[in-house]
């Protein structure tokens, strides 16, 4: 055995470890790391800090200057003497024509609560956790906001609803013996339901009237808004049937789809709106009242509609042929096959696409100030712009239009990543 | 491209409204309002009131007063805002019975398109604004100068002519629409700025310090403004025509909404006033209207110096003198022929 060694000095514990360089520690460390890692780097962050600060000098200034109190732009110039500023006050004279276009003050409650309901009729499409009885109230919503917004006797949509449940009561019956029989019969069916319910309304216009709004009253905001959600709504069923028609093996309509497709594609927006507010006028027999909203919804939705069916054949192809074959495996029917195997595949695909296309639409939505309806771009450049108060204010209500376009937007591009995570079950 | 499309559309257009018209006057009465095109905003011509959602302005009177003398109500107008790529399908369409939308009556408009100018409520015309530090005092002046100017307009074209007539020259800056213009204007990027001279009266109303800037007294392009009908229907137009003129005869004879409801309740010793009130002579049943037709024309804004004085005269923000729109007995070109 050795003796136990002796030592002069036995360290018990460890050292506590030294604090890292300077350099390599704390902000100093996250400069050098994320701003100044390199010299292109370093010299691109000086110039996006000199673009910061110039924007920000900028700014600041002329929004901190503002005056947010002012009878019109020649009491705002008088009060901001020298300090050059926002005349705010001018959002806070026009911001009901923005909102609400030229709506009757007194019945604002109406398109409000039409908003509100809006969100509740969204609920149980947008997300899985809401009750599916809410369903129910989705389907009935488009009649309820009609009539809100619109106004005149709850009759109309009442009607137009029973004329649905008519025509699918058929449908129901009919699709038994054949698709095509079930659904011209469905259509013939709602068809004279409705026809026959004209009388009834002519007769009994004052049912549960609410003051009637006329269509060229709609405006700001929320013709934008209307304009948004009916287009989209109903441009995703048409984009689907459209680029199933497209794949479709049938020659009749497989080249309807296509001619269509491409035709919309081919031509600017802008004409179609054109070609809604005053060609159609030339072709409908004199006397005739086709609500220009009407015929704007229906340019725009062919128009998404094609984009979209589109975007949703890119998500068909992408599939693997597999799938197709396995649900042919399975000895489900096409109807079957495309319902429960493949498009909810292909739609999840094309998410994105789809997204985009509604993004797009929605601001697309304020080129109609051009057949000068008052959307929210219309009433600022005509009305608000030209009146004798706020003539020239233009950077503050734009401001507050581009606020209110981009809440909606990017709300809807926080949806739908949102929507992608959920949906995220393979092939990560 | 762009313009075939549009003139086959309005050759549709003309083939349609001479089938259908001949009746307009019915059809207003019918529907107990007048469909009356105006401008979607344009300072003291056409504006919305913020509050009240109402429109006022020059080229609404003119609505106003006309669906006054036909029925009765100077509130009996649906207004319908046009554009100025839409204005002449919309009235040809028979969407809008009259368009009052300072619309310049040219020979093509009032020949090619098949309108039917009514008058001329305002005679504008193209003028130049430049800062009142550049010591200028005539457009004969701006030798070398910069120059704002909306591109793809009939200005730009008038311009161009002026600068050659008087052999100068000019440098363009070209912009597009009103807002760029006040922005590039007051930073200086250009001297001048030129478009109609009332629209220059109204951006220099919004400028910071208007007294900083003079327009300039030359005006280098007629630009007469007025109401519009559709060809095809005569009666109509009559209608629209004389309810200016009555309004401007007011002013001419000294009718004002103050001193009307006198001079209407009797005939008095002017046989002109007493023709256009209809307390003498039968005018008003020639128009198919009855003998107070002018009457409440000129109740609904009064004559046509007070429409001016209150939505476009001095003492107006937008401040536009008469100049070319005073009386022909004050000097300007304003010349209603003789009710009689």
């Amino acid at each position: 055995m050795a003796e136990p060694r002796t030592a002069a000095f036995v360290r018990h514990d460890q050292l506590p470890p030294s604090p890292p360089p300077a350099a390599e520690t704390g902000v100093i460390k996250w400069l050098r790391e994320n701003l100044f890692s390199s010299v292109l780097n370093s010299v691109l962050t000086l110039a996006a800090l000199y673009c910061i600060y110039a924007l920000l000098s900028g700014f600041l200034p002329w929004f901190f200057n503002g005056v947010w109190d002012a009878e019109s732009v020649r009491d705002c110039n008088e009060q901001m003497g020298e300090n050059r500023g926002g005349c705010f006050a001018a959002i806070e004279a026009t911001w009901r024509q923005m909102v609400f276009g030229i709506y009757p003050n007194d019945i604002y409650w109406r398109p409000v609560t039409a908003f509100v309901l809006l969100w509740v009729a969204f609920a149980p499409v947008l997300f899985q956790a809401v009750p599916r009885k809410l369903l129910y109230f989705t389907l009935l919503y488009p009649f309820l906001a009609y009539w809100l917004v619109w106004g005149g006797t709850v009759l109309i949509p009442v009607l137009a609803l029973l004329g649905l449940v008519v025509g699918y009561v058929v449908y129901s019956r009919l699709v038994d013996q054949s698709f095509a029989m079930g659904f011209l019969g469905g259509v013939l069916a709602a068809a004279i339901f409705w026809w026959l319910s004209g009388f009834i309304t002519s007769n009994a216009g004052d049912v549960l009237a609410l003051r009637e709004v006329a269509t060229r009253n709609i405006g700001g905001f929320m013709l934008n808004m209307i304009l948004g959600v009916v287009c989209v709504s109903l441009s995703l069923p048409l984009g689907i049937v459209l680029a199933l028609g497209r794949q479709s093996s049938m020659p009749i309509i497989k080249w309807i789809c296509v001619i269509f497709i491409e035709f919309v594609r081919g031509v600017p927006l802008i004409t179609l709106l054109f070609v809604a507010n005053v060609v159609l006028a030339y072709f409908l027999p004199p006397g005739t009242n086709f609500d220009l909203i009407l015929r704007v919804i229906i340019m725009i939705t062919m128009f998404a509609g094609a984009y979209i069916a589109e975007v949703i054949r890119g998500g068909l192809a992408a599939l693997p042929r597999g799938q197709y074959e396995a649900a042919d495996s399975l000895g489900l029917d096409y109807a079957q096959s495309m319902r429960l195997i493949i498009l909810p595949q292909a739609l999840k695909i094309s998410i994105p696409g789809i997204v985009n296309v509604a993004v797009g639409l929605f601001k697309d939505t304020t080129l109609v100030s051009v057949i000068s309806m008052f959307d929210l771009v219309g009433i600022i450049r005509g009305p608000i712009l030209a009146s004798t108060e706020w003539n020239g204010v233009y950077w503050e209500v734009f401001g507050f239009a581009a606020c209110l376009f981009f809440i909606i937007c990017y709300g809807i591009s926080q949806y739908s990543q949102w929507l992608e995570r959920q949906l995220a079950t393979d092939r990560r | 491209m762009k313009k075939t499309m549009m003139l086959g559309t309005l050759t549709v257009a003309a083939v349609a409204a001479g089938a259908a018209s001949a009746q307009t006057v019915n059809d207003i009465t019918d529907r107990g309002s007048l469909n009356c095109g105006v401008s979607t905003g344009l300072t003291g011509f056409a504006e919305l009131n913020q509050e009240t959602n109402r429109w006022e302005g020059f080229d609404v009177a003119v609505c106003r007063a006309v669906a006054a003398a036909v029925l009765g109500d100077p509130e009996a107008v649906t207004f319908v805002p046009v554009t100025n790529k839409v204005r002449f399908t919309a009235l040809n369409s028979g969407e809008i019975d009259m368009l009052a939308r300072n619309t310049t009556w040219t020979y093509s408009r009032d020949v090619d398109l098949k309108l039917e100018f009514t008058g001329i409520n305002y005679y504008d015309g193209q003028g130049f604004m430049v800062p009142a530090a550049l010591g200028v005092s005539s457009a004969k002046d701006l030798d070398g100068a910069t120059v704002c100017i909306q591109t793809g307009t009939t200005t730009e074209l008038n311009l161009a002519d002026f600068f050659r007539v008087n052999n100068i020259s000019y440098e363009p800056v070209p912009i597009e629409t009103a807002a760029e213009a006040k922005q590039q204007f007051l930073d200086g990027a250009c001297d001048v700025y030129t478009t109609d001279a009332s629209g220059l009266a109204a951006q220099r109303s919004s400028f910071p310090n208007p007294g900083d800037y003079v327009i300039l007294p030359e005006i280098i392009s007629k630009e007469p403004l007025g109401p519009l009908v559709r060809h095809g229907d005569n009666e109509w137009g009559d209608i629209v025509r004389w309810t200016l003129n009555a309004l401007i005869a007011a002013e001419e004879l000294g009718v004002t909404s103050a001193n009307i409801d006198d001079l209407a309740a009797a005939p008095g010793d002017n046989p002109e006033i007493n023709r256009l009130l209809g307390t003498e002579g039968g005018l008003g049943e020639m128009l198919g209207l009855d003998a107070d037709w002018a009457v409440r024309a000129i109740k609904a804004g009064g004559n046509y110096g007070e429409i001016f004085a209150q939505n476009i005269g001095e003492a107006t923000p937008i401040g536009l003198a008469r100049g070319l729109n005073a009386q022909w007995t004050n000097g300007g070109l304003l010349y209603s022929p003789p009710f009689r």
